[in-house]
């Protein structure tokens, strides 16, 4: 059968024949640089779509419909239409800083992408300490919204980067323990022995009432950490008018507006993987024929629907509610859910040593 | 003023908020001084948008005047153009038939729905929800169609003419505002489910921007934001025009002051509007709609005023006549004035949100600051 | 607070936050509640009291109604009509005032309907045309009397 682990596999094959270990390598480090710049390219695309037609859908609206069949290559002109842009640095901005804020927060989505398993034993690096990796990294890009806040020399751009600071900082211990309860239940910081781990059924499913809670609480921190509405006090269009890149323009700014939407895949794409099971097919109990199905359904395809899931769930958020102030979404994160946080992690973690899980 | 803030504390910010800024819903220029997020004063700068209305209404006729002042607030066109029309009545002594009077209290009562309603997404947009905003829209919509059936525009209608209405009511007019009471109806509690629940929004607006009643008669600040507060000062209760005093209606007034005591006044009058337009759209009166007026209106000369409450609170027209065909000297007291006016002493100590919040709670139209 | 208020806090407002996410998932799938009009595939559908711009309708015999009595210039509140007489010599001798030009500032006019009112024989009236957009604000000015045209018989 075909999948996306065969495809790799003679592809690497082929290289080794012909190049030999050292050269092919080599090509494969490029190729994989290819793939990820890529797959952005295409992410991008295919999420600022789903975001405008979500969006349109619960607005009682339309949405894009005029370029392309049902709109779809609507997204791509408006990509065009960035890259032609002119760029404009402002006078009396840090122009060094300026420029360099934009690559930082790309690169920092680009690296977030490295442990991430798009299917069975497809992993860019499987790093025994993938999900600290993650959290460690994501926790950069809050420097770059702050060189690009402080660097503009605009009192707007450089509220939103004091705010979006504050935020960062205080959600990421959430999202931190909420992953942490996942890697107390499957024993292992590594991607793919979380997976391996939740091979008789997700995590969602086996692990209580406690892994519920995480979850929420997971997607709560993550919505807040990728900066988006409802948490998107950073930009607050209404209040700050485009917060940290108000200054920004043409191929800058579809940088930051690329970085936020790798944001949210691979926020999603992490929540997948710790509490529904990354690849892994939908097994029921002793069902073999229903799980045969199951996993006759490529390991890819389950892996994004249940990433675009989390996704679609994000966006709802954005588009239901108004944006919290900035004093009461710091209450919300120290008064309500590091606690919950803490009590929860505490009670998987009784669950796991006491093995109560399923 | 501004020394006396600076001298006070050397380390804080000064904001140009607008004339072009997303919350500012036009081109209102907010000049905030801030400590980290905190509000420390603000001053409202006027005048970009100033067409000098009232002097423009001395060149013209006492039927050409009207049209103008739906450039005012144009959310509350018909209002306006209704105040207009009282107070040259009033002057010339011309009986209004009974229908025109029912015509006029509906097509108010419409507008004040439709101007609540874009209000209402607009203070959803503030605080950082959109989808509300375009909700809101599908139901002004359905008013707006209505109007452009019966009036021949959507925005500004010019109904209003002095003696009572340009045309007569559209065959179809009582039933699609039939349809549009059942649509909203259940639209309403959407907005509940929507906003007024919501547990973010209620924190954005409970205890922000308080106003006390005292401070809100001595800011002349009417309508809603009165009401708000604590002040009853419906116009339409206190000193009824056309056929006002016959209707069942309540005065909505919260005690609260604060935005979300402002956000239910409103709500509460879509609901009282609603059940204005169910008492009068089964009993429009026969006759005619409109008055036998001399071809060229004059006023006896004299002084005359005539108020009316729009869907941002009163609105005033003071008409000095020095018995020519146009008015000597026209003022026109309009709500969004004195309603901006206590915006600084609401918002002092509260964050760069707030204000944006309080902003809307306070609906402002430039263009009927301005004038 | 006590540690029952502390969850009910809780609970309340995420039962608040479900019920808006519940009317927007609603929506989300209910594609027959979407009121998108599509304007230039789908025309829009016009009142017939709808005011787009002034125009005078002409008979089949380039005949119409205006008399040249100025009382909708009068009636304007912003100039924007204007309007040129001439004298014509009627067959019995006399001199009489007819329409030369009725030149209407499209770019002037606020949709008002006075002119309309004013008109005592009816000779202008609003049609529904709304795509006013030129290239040049000089096409706005507008000539409303078909060249040739002149008054109806019977209109005083």
């Amino acid at each position: 059968m075909i999948s996306l682990e065969f495809i790799l596999q003679s592809v690497d094959r082929w290289l080794r024949d012909r190049l030999g270990h050292e050269v092919a390598v080599a090509v494969e480090y490029v190729l994989v640089g290819l793939f990820v710049i890529l797959f952005f390219a295409v992410l991008g695309l295919v999420l600022v779509f789903m975001e405008r037609k979500v969006s349109a859908w619960m607005q009682v609206r339309l949405g894009p419909n005029r370029v392309g069949p049902g709109g779809t290559l609507q997204t791509l002109a408006d990509t065009i239409k960035l890259v032609s842009k002119e760029g404009l640095t402002p006078a009396g901005a840090d122009r060094f800083l300026f420029n360099l804020a934009p690559v930082l927060m790309i690169v920092v989505s680009m690296l977030l992408l490295a442990p991430i398993a798009f299917a069975r034993n497809v992993q860019l690096w499987d790093i025994n300490i993938g999900v600290l990796y993650v959290s460690a990294i994501s926790s950069v890009s809050v420097l770059a919204v702050l060189i690009a806040g402080w660097s503009s020399n605009n009192k707007y751009s450089l509220l939103g980067a004091m705010r979006s600071g504050a935020q960062i900082v205080s959600y990421e211990l959430s999202a931190g323990l909420s992953v942490l309860t996942i890697v107390v239940l499957s024993g292992s910081l590594q991607v793919s022995q979380i997976i391996e781990a939740q091979q008789t059924g997700w995590w969602l499913f086996r692990g209580h009432v406690p892994v519920l809670v995480a979850m929420i609480i997971y997607l709560i921190a993550v919505t807040a950490e990728t900066n988006r509405a409802p948490f998107d006090l950073a930009e607050a269009e209404s209040e700050l008018t485009a917060g940290f890149h108000t200054e920004y323009s043409g191929m800058r700014f579809a940088l930051f507006f690329l970085a936020e939407y790798a944001n949210v895949f691979v926020a999603s794409a992490i929540g997948a993987i710790l509490f529904l099971g990354g690849w892994m097919p939908l097994h029921l109990g002793n069902w073999d024929a229903f799980n045969r199905i199951m996993d006759w359904i490529p390991s890819s395809i389950w892996f994004f629907a249940k990433t675009f899931f989390f996704i679609f769930v994000i966006m709802w958020f954005r588009w239901t509610f108004p944006r919290l102030r900035i004093d009461q979404l710091l209450e919300l994160e120290w008064k309500y859910l590091l606690p919950l946080g803490i009590v929860n992690l505490l009670v998987a973690t009784t669950i796991a040593v006491a093995g109560w899980y399923f | 003023m501004f020394k006396e803030v600076l001298a006070e504390d050397q380390d804080c910010l000064t904001l140009n908020v607008g004339p072009q800024h997303p919350s500012t819903h036009g081109v209102l220029h907010l000049v905030i001084t801030l400590k980290g997020e905190t509000i420390l004063r603000v001053d409202p700068h006027l005048g970009y948008i100033h067409r000098s209305i009232e002097k423009m209404c001395e060149s013209l006729s006492y039927r050409q005047f009207i049209y103008v002042t739906s450039r005012m607030d144009y959310l509350s066109a018909h209002i306006n153009n209704h105040g207009c029309a009282l107070c040259v009545e009033k002057a010339l002594q011309i009986e209004v038939p009974q229908r025109a009077q029912v015509i006029r209290v509906l097509m108010d009562e419409l507008t004040r729905i439709a101007s609540h309603v874009l209000w209402w997404g607009a203070m959803a947009m503030d605080v950082g929800a959109i989808t509300p905003f375009f909700h809101a829209f599908r139901e002004r919509e359905m008013i707006n169609e209505i109007m452009e059936e019966t009036c021949g525009a959507r925005l500004t209608m010019n109904y209003m003419v002095p003696g009572g209405v340009m045309y007569d009511l559209h065959p179809n007019f009582q039933r699609r505002v039939k349809q549009f009471i059942s649509f909203f109806k259940s639209k309403l509690n959407e907005y509940d489910e929507l906003l007024t629940d919501n547990i973010i929004f209620k924190q954005r607006t409970q205890h922000i921007g308080v106003l006390r009643r005292e401070d809100a008669i001595s800011f002349g600040a009417t309508g809603p934001v009165g009401r708000g507060s604590g002040w009853a000062c419906d116009v339409r209760k206190r000193a009824p025009y056309e056929c006002y005093h016959q209707l069942q209606f309540e005065q909505v007034v919260e005690q609260a002051g604060d935005c979300y005591a402002r956000y239910l006044v409103r709500m509460g009058e879509m609901r009282q509007s609603l059940s204005i337009i169910e008492q009068l759209i089964d009993n429009i009166p026969s006759g005619d709609y409109q008055a036998k007026t001399k071809a060229v209106l004059k006023l006896p000369k004299g002084e005359y005023y005539s108020r009316v409450e729009t869907a941002r609170g009163e609105f005033g027209v003071y008409i000095v006549s020095d018995g020519g065909t146009t008015p000597y000297r026209i003022k026109f007291r309009s709500p969004g004035f004195s309603n901006l006016s206590a915006l600084d002493h609401m918002s002092r100590g509260h964050k760069i949100g707030d204000l944006v919040a309080i902003m809307g709670s306070l609906d402002l139209v430039i263009p009927d600051i301005d004038r | 607070m006590t540690l029952k208020q502390y969850f009910r806090n809780i609970w309340d407002g995420m039962r608040s936050l479900a019920a808006g996410m519940r009317r927007t998932g609603y929506y989300f799938f209910h594609h027959k509640e979407i009121i998108t009009q599509e304007y230039p595939d789908v025309p829009p559908r016009l009142a017939e009291r709808f005011r787009g711009e002034v125009v005078m309708p002409h008979n089949e015999n380039n005949e119409h109604r205006c008399t040249g009595c100025t009382a909708c210039e009068l009636a304007c509140p912003n100039g924007t009509i204007k309007i040129i007489t001439k004298y014509e010599i009627t067959p019995d001798g006399k001199k009489k005032k007819a329409l030369d030009k009725f030149i209407y500032h499209l770019e002037l006019c606020t949709m008002c309907n006075l002119c309309i009112i004013a008109c005592p024989t009816d000779a202008i009236k609003m049609s529904q045309a709304f795509e006013h957009s030129v290239f040049d604000r000089s096409q706005l000015i507008k000539i409303l009397n078909k060249p040739g045209s002149r008054l109806m018989e019977g209109v005083e």
